[in-house]
């Protein structure tokens, strides 16, 4: 069933880390087998920020070999950083297979994405200037324990519990998704995507990768194709209401904004709340409530809404 | 029907088919509900288990620590030490409070609910003082519900008896699989709404979102506002002075009749051609033949 949340504050910063570890936590029963998060940060100038894993968690009770096995992953990620020029001056690791460079790179980030994924087993899970990526097995409470999450300040983030249903219980297949090659942006997806092999078809005829097989990522990789193509946030999700068969409702985040589409059916929930200076919006009102305690005024968006929020 | 040739069938228009081989006995015949549903008439019926509460008996649950099971526990407790009225304080979105009440209660929730709120009930006078989830009512029976914000989709599904009143904006599917009672929402509803519709009123006081009626079998809908489109064997009914009566006197009860009236009114009922009843299965037509 899966639950989803976003938050976005207008022109200030919050804890929005521990924000959206109480929203995920109350939608815990939506989805028990793993927790993720993309959370935005103050943008740092001529900075990117990336976020990688080297291995599963699962990974970790394959025998002493593991321990190796991801150091030499470690070195040829850090050979392609080098090859392509950026420069480390951070990093930071929460587990030993899940990693945070803070890089200082000024060449075409996409290519060296790509040259760093051919290691096997590494997977970027975020590239960008705000965006920071997160996603681990278990409840929100065990992850942003795992990843200090709780300490994050930022404009806006969204989240997602998952119920596995038609892919593995691991980290590629969890959501948020980054939106690979494209800076900055992320996705989380509640629902079934019915056309997603045609789809995934006609989006690697396009030269685009998949990490993995879970219907979610379509719709990280449809909004990286619009919007590196020029399309507007606000109008790549409308095209997909039209492109997209199935039923979902989803969110995006950019890195000083928040969008959300909402299928023809209005089949998959989403209860908001809008205020002067806070949007919020989850799966279920709980979710809400677990940041807002007093009384407010909640409206369901309708079948094929679609809005976009600015920070 | 088993004289007919092939041929025949093929020269037929797809109207003329349908009559000949059967699968209709009788045309649109309007509102038909009258008599099972007098809006004046009072709910006689309890359960020979039925707690006997005193109305004047009122008590308050802070509900911010307790569990739904435990606070659904806790109201049956009430009720059985003669509590007749029971406040719900800071439900803070809470799925499945208040289901499953089976007698007379007035239930007071102060503060808005998740999923499934007093679905299962059969009797109880509730108020929520703010806004609910989906399915909200859930194959109610009797008794009124009245939410005084919004409300999510599927309001009052599969409901039976019963006023169920949204003075806000619902989702989607509002009313699906409705067999009898009222809904009343005082704002819009979404798509689909009274999809599979049986029995009973649906009350839209502002509009209605695409596919309307969609494949209902009979009741009758009422729509203030626009309507985006109908829903497949969706008509339009003529809005008779009793429907007016009806609407008038319905709303007035829950404050939300307008200011102009109720003349504007849309009324849509089943066009009943969907209706295959008196068509046999392919087994049963191979037993007959």
């Amino acid at each position: 069933m899966c639950g989803i949340a976003g938050l976005i504050h207008k022109g200030k910063s919050s804890a929005v880390g521990s924000e959206m570890t109480a929203m995920l936590q109350a939608l815990k029963h939506r989805g028990p087998d793993s927790t993720g998060y993309a959370v935005y940060g103050k943008p740092s100038e001529g900075d990117y920020i990336m976020r990688l894993k080297v291995a599963e968690a699962e990974d970790m009770d394959k025998g002493r070999g593991i321990h190796k096995v991801i150091s030499d992953r470690i070195t040829a990620v850090e050979s392609v950083l080098d090859e392509h020029g950026a420069v480390v001056k951070e990093k930071s690791a929460a587990t030993e297979y899940a990693l945070r460079y803070v890089l200082s790179h000024d060449g075409d980030t996409g290519k060296m994405a790509e040259h760093i994924e051919e290691a096997e087993g590494v997977e970027i899970l975020s590239m960008g200037s705000g965006l920071e990526l997160i996603k681990d097995l278990g409840d929100a409470s065990v992850v942003a324990g795992l990843y200090g999450l709780d300490e994050f300040q930022g404009t806006h983030a969204i989240g997602h519990t998952r119920m596995a249903t038609e892919s593995d219980v691991d980290i590629k297949s969890a959501h948020p998704y980054w939106a690979f090659p494209y800076n900055d942006v992320s996705v989380v997806h509640n629902g079934q995507i019915t056309n997603y092999w045609i789809m995934r078809r006609e989006m690697e005829r396009k030269g685009h990768r998949f990490m993995s097989n879970c219907d979610s990522e379509l719709l990280a990789v449809y909004t990286a194709h619009n919007l590196a193509n020029g399309v507007q946030l606000e109008d790549s999700l409308r095209r997909s209401i039209d492109e997209i068969d199935g039923v979902f409702t989803y969110l995006v985040a950019t890195k000083d904004q928040l969008g959300m589409a909402k299928d023809t059916m209005a089949a998959k929930p989403l209860v908001l709340y809008e205020s002067d200076d806070l949007i919020a919006m989850a799966s279920e009102e709980v979710a809400i409530r677990a940041i807002l305690p007093q009384e407010i005024d909640t409206t369901d968006p309708y079948d094929e809404e679609v809005r976009v929020w600015q920070a | 029907m088993a004289s007919l040739s092939d041929e025949e069938l093929k020269s037929m228009t797809q109207e003329e088919r349908v009559t000949a081989l059967g699968m209709r006995t009788e045309q649109l015949s309007g509102q038909s509900l009258y008599v099972e549903f007098d809006p004046d008439a009072e709910d006689r019926f309890t359960y020979p288990w039925a707690p006997d509460v005193d109305f004047n008996k009122r008590t308050e649950i802070d509900t911010d620590q307790l569990s739904t099971k435990e606070v659904n526990a806790r109201i049956r407790e009430l009720m059985d030490d003669g509590y007749g009225t029971i406040v719900l304080k800071d439900p803070r979105g809470k799925h499945s409070l208040g289901v499953g009440i089976l007698s007379r209660l007035n239930l007071i929730v102060e503060g808005s609910c998740g999923y499934f709120a007093v679905g299962l009930i059969d009797g109880p006078n509730v108020r929520i003082n703010g806004r609910v989830g989906w399915s909200c009512g859930e194959n109610m029976m009797s008794g009124t519900v009245l939410v005084e914000k919004n409300a999510g989709s599927t309001f009052g599904a599969a409901i039976r008896g019963g006023d169920l009143v949204c003075r806000g904006s619902v989702g989607s599917r509002t009313g699906i699989d409705q067999k009898g009672g009222t809904i009343i929402v005082g704002g819009d509803t979404g798509a689909l709404s009274g999809f599979m519709m049986q029995r009973g009123r649906m009350v839209v006081c502002g509009n209605a979102g695409k596919n309307l009626g969609d494949s209902m079998y009979d009741g009758t809908i009422f729509v203030g506002g626009e309507i985006r489109s109908l829903g497949v064997d969706a008509v339009e009914g003529e809005l008779t002075d009793l429907d007016k009566a009806w609407l008038t006197r319905k709303l007035k009860q829950y404050g939300l009749l307008p200011d102009k009236g109720v003349d504007h009114f849309t009324k849509i009922v089943a066009g009943k051609q969907l209706w295959n009843y008196d068509n046999l299965e392919p087994s049963e037509k191979k037993l007959i033949l």
